[in-house]
């Protein structure tokens, strides 16, 4: 691919990028979020169409019209949320939308092609039952699909979006063993991340993308992480945060919970039975793979969801459970998951965004009337002491970057002196220097004596930042850790669900 | 050539892009017109004069617009939470059902004083049309149906109650008085007292329509300078973040939808009181007029501003009322059905060029407004 440009409206998401990759190889794509990744293995499957630039497969010049003329070309990719039908067997989702050979056929001969998923799982290293319906598997098992799936059509590049996102790290080695298996026969695997020392695991060479230009591309054999997010960053970075000290905490249980039970969405009994207590000025860090319970858990403390079992204390005072403006009122400050959507209104300004848990406070009304001015000055003050970038307060907030839209979440979840900071996810999607600003801030609120429950899918981040470490697998609590005592292939093996077995 | 959402959208874009689309349709039109034989320039005129500038033009218009303010207001204060309250059309029944209700009440127990009528038949209309439509907000909050569907297929109950209640022999609302009404079926005529006063000589205001200005403006305060608005514009945003931020949404689903259908009611009180001075159930009456469905137009033109439905509302007003001067042997109705046709396709297409803008050739993005994140 050269000189591949891609605009959209207000942002040149790919600017001339340069990018080839060997047949034989894992290429790993990295780069921040929002350095044109994404964008870029879009193109290639077909999905966005290049506003400038050539793209040359096997030396031949070729312009995709659809994602199917790149499937037709070889070109698979497995997207960060898998493209499964959920009802359908594993053998049902491979065939569905194969174009060539038994998808066109009116009536489906499922036990030949059960024959052929079951024989490439074998081959690729791939456990999974062609015959299992999806919404049975697990998501490591869901994505070992979605290769089967790129497999069955004969893929010669396959394109991995952030795969490991969703998988423990034991699962993650498993799944960079396939990969190189792949490789090792002539196909070319691209392998997008921003976790340096995966792209070191499994990459031959990496190409390093920052603000949507290529900066260059290296072995990866002779790179190192720092030199990595140096290139990634385009400047010095410590890699790996040092460690807290264990710092001396009060004796007192701001949050409290006890035999705690939650259900899903669907009904499930999401959190079973939690019980756990967080001190004044603790920060306890939760670890698990995505959808064990996390989002269940973090929603039942802030009242979004029912407490079906078990008990909730903040300072000695019990929640009913499912009432937020209960747990507002109680102290309880939430960071969550879904920033934009569930944290922030998009299309509302920043004002009203910054007021939409006080709006109701005597400062910033007169009975029923709003007080516009007083709710503009607190978003100004807001603006300034949390360093939010935005053109004013009256901007739409979903026309921020996610680094200021998630400053500009902590701000307002600070300015309401918090006893308790439910946070899940809280850097995901950010840049290292966005990143940076988050982290201090959390200190900085533990340290002026909140007690903060951690939620993070990335290991680093929670043994930097947390005091104690639960692990959490299939809504139970599997495992509390000292946070200075914990390697991550311990944590790994809880995430898993180790202590079961 | 191609579409690209607007990240931001200039003020003037809204004053131009209204104006910018009746340019376009009156352009049609004139195609239209002239390969139907008609001289367009003549026509416009016909439409102006009739409509708005000719001799009693504007009070025919101001009695074509009332109706439709209210239903129109009705249906922006609900759309402005993502809330579709298709039923004002019932909801306008029962407020009129409930107005003659009253207005015959207090004639029988002779209370002569027209403001306490005024008074007493906008509040039972709007009480009427805010339980109407409470049906679907109730089912709407508990049970999560669809209001689109609810609120539209209560307006054929409502439409056949007001059919009944004309044509049932011992209705209280069927006028028995006569022998013609006896063997046809008619409305009891209001007392005196009840019909609303008008104001203004040379135009003639009718006092329903003064009452939807007020309204508007109630909302217009409501929406944009009360906690109230500042909490249906969060729903309407995103429902996620309200329940997030603490705001009781299944109160705030029965209260706009209690809201929206008292307007609708108070616009049926204004017919009652101001035009018609009967209750008139029969198929050809008040339900051939559909004020509730000409006001989701009326609203979806205005953008759900209440300001700017009153203005709409008087502009489809008299082009309502223009239609029926320039119906004739020469001009069939068909032709004035297309004519108000265009115009609502050109101002509802002119919408597509608010949010988004066309590009034509291959020029460089502009200045990012923010860091857009992929």
């Amino acid at each position: 691919m050269t000189g591949i440009t891609k605009r959209f409206p207000g942002v040149v998401a790919n600017d001339g990028v340069n990018f080839e990759a060997a047949s034989g190889e894992v290429h790993a794509l990295l780069g921040e979020n929002g350095a044109g990744k994404t964008t870029l293995s879009n193109i290639l499957t077909g999905l966005y169409r290049q506003d400038e630039g050539e793209i040359e497969l096997w030396g031949e010049r070729i312009r995709f019209h659809s994602p199917r003329d790149a499937l037709d070309a070889g070109i698979c990719m497995v997207h960060q949320h898998f493209r499964l039908v959920e009802p359908f067997s594993v053998a049902e989702n491979v065939v569905l939308g194969d174009h060539r050979g038994e998808g066109r056929r009116v009536i489906l001969r499922t036990s030949a092609t059960e024959r052929r998923v079951d024989e490439l799982s074998q081959r690729y290293g791939l456990a999974v039952n062609p015959k299992s319906k999806i919404w049975q598997l697990s998501i490591g098992e869901q994505q070992r699909v979605e290769i089967l799936k790129a497999l069955y059509r004969d893929a010669r590049v396959l394109i991995m979006d952030e795969p490991t996102a969703v998988l423990t790290p034991q699962e993650a080695e498993k799944l960079f063993d396939t990969l190189r298996t792949m490789a090792g026969e002539g196909k070319t695997v691209i392998f997008i991340s921003h976790k340096l020392h995966e792209v070191k695991a499994v990459a031959d060479r990496v190409t390093v993308l920052r603000g949507g230009k290529t900066v260059t591309t290296v072995d990866a054999a002779p790179a190192t992480p720092r030199s990595l997010a140096s290139l990634m960053v385009g400047r010095e970075i410590d890699v790996a945060p040092p460690l807290e000290q264990a710092r001396q905490l009060a004796d007192v249980r701001t949050l409290e919970v006890d035999g705690l039970t939650v259900l899903g969405d669907r009904g499930e009994t999401a959190v079973n039975d939690v019980s756990f207590a967080i001190r004044e000025g603790e920060i306890v860090g939760v670890a698990g793979v995505a959808g064990n319970g996390q989002r269940e858990l973090a929603e039942a403390l802030s009242g979004m969801r029912d407490i079906r079992a078990g008990s909730v204390r903040v300072a000695g005072r019990p929640l009913r459970g499912g009432d937020p403006r209960e747990a507002i009122r109680a102290g309880v400050a939430h960071v969550p998951e879904d920033r934009l959507g569930t944290g922030l209104a998009p299309s509302l300004s920043v004002t009203s965004n910054v007021v939409i848990k006080t709006y109701r406070s005597r400062s910033l009304s007169h009975g029923p009337l709003l007080a516009l001015r007083r709710m503009r000055e607190t978003a100004v003050g807001i603006i300034g002491r949390y360093d939010v970038k935005t053109p004013g307060p009256g901007t739409p907030v979903r026309n921020l970057s996610g680094g200021n839209l998630q400053k500009l979440v902590l701000g307002r979840e600070f300015a309401n002196d918090p006893l308790v900071l439910v946070v899940a996810q809280p850097t995901r999607g950010l840049d290292v220097g966005a990143i940076e600003t988050v982290h201090s801030y959390l200190r900085d609120a533990a340290a002026k004596g909140v007690a903060i429950l951690l939620m993070s899918e990335d290991l680093d981040e929670i043994r930097a930042l947390a005091d104690r470490i639960l692990v959490i697998y299939e809504g139970e609590i599997v495992g509390e850790l000292h946070a200075g005592a914990a390697s991550v292939e311990e944590i790994g093996l809880l995430m898993a669900g180790g202590a079961r077995e | 050539m191609k579409l690209e959402r607007r990240l931001t959208q200039p003020w003037w874009l809204s004053v131009a892009v209204p104006v910018g689309s009746l340019v376009v349709a009156f352009a049609l039109m004139g195609v239209v017109l002239a390969l139907t034989g008609h001289s367009a320039w003549e026509t416009y005129r016909k439409i102006f004069e009739a409509g708005f500038t000719g001799n009693g033009a504007m009070s025919a218009t101001l009695i074509s617009a009332t109706p439709i303010l209210f239903t129109g207001l009705a249906a922006a204060a609900a759309f402005r939470m993502q809330l579709f309250n298709i039923g004002a059309e019932g909801q306008l029944y029962l407020g009129a059902i409930g107005a003659s209700w009253i207005a015959l009440q207090l004639g029988d127990r002779d209370v002569t004083s027209t403001p306490v009528f005024a008074v007493a038949m906008c509040v039972a209309a709007a009480v009427l049309g805010a339980l109407w439509a409470s049906i679907p907000g109730v089912l709407r909050a508990f049970a999560r149906t669809n209001e689109i569907i609810t609120s539209l297929m209560l307006n054929y109950v409502a439409g056949l109650l007001l059919t009944y209640l004309i044509f049932d022999s011992s209705s209280y609302w069927r006028d028995t008085s006569t022998l013609q009404a006896r063997s046809f079926p008619q409305g009891k005529p209001m007392p005196e007292a009840s019909n609303w006063p008008t104001f203004g000589s040379s135009v003639v205001v009718p006092l329903g329509f003064l009452i939807g200005i007020l309204v508007a403006l109630g909302l217009w305060v409501l929406y944009t300078r009360m906690r109230f608005g500042f909490e249906v514009g969060v729903i309407a945003d995103s429902p996620r973040a309200a329940r997030y931020a603490g705001m009781r949404t299944r109160r705030k689903i029965l209260s706009v939808m209690a809201l929206s259908g008292a307007i609708a009611g108070i616009g049926g009180a204004s017919q009652i009181g101001d035009f018609t001075y009967t209750l008139d159930g029969s198929p050809t009456g008040l339900q051939a007029a559909a004020f509730g469905y000409t006001g989701i137009v009326v609203a979806a033109l205005a953008r759900y501003n209440p300001f700017a439905v009153c203005l709409v509302a008087v502009l489809i007003g008299g082009l309502l009322n223009a239609g029926y001067t320039l119906q004739g042997p020469d001009f069939p109705s068909g032709l004035v059905g297309v004519m108000q046709g265009i115009i609502l396709f050109c101002a509802l297409g002119g919408e597509l060029l608010l949010r988004y803008r066309l590009r034509i050739t291959r020029v460089r993005a502009g200045k990012p407004v923010a860091e857009a994140s992929l």
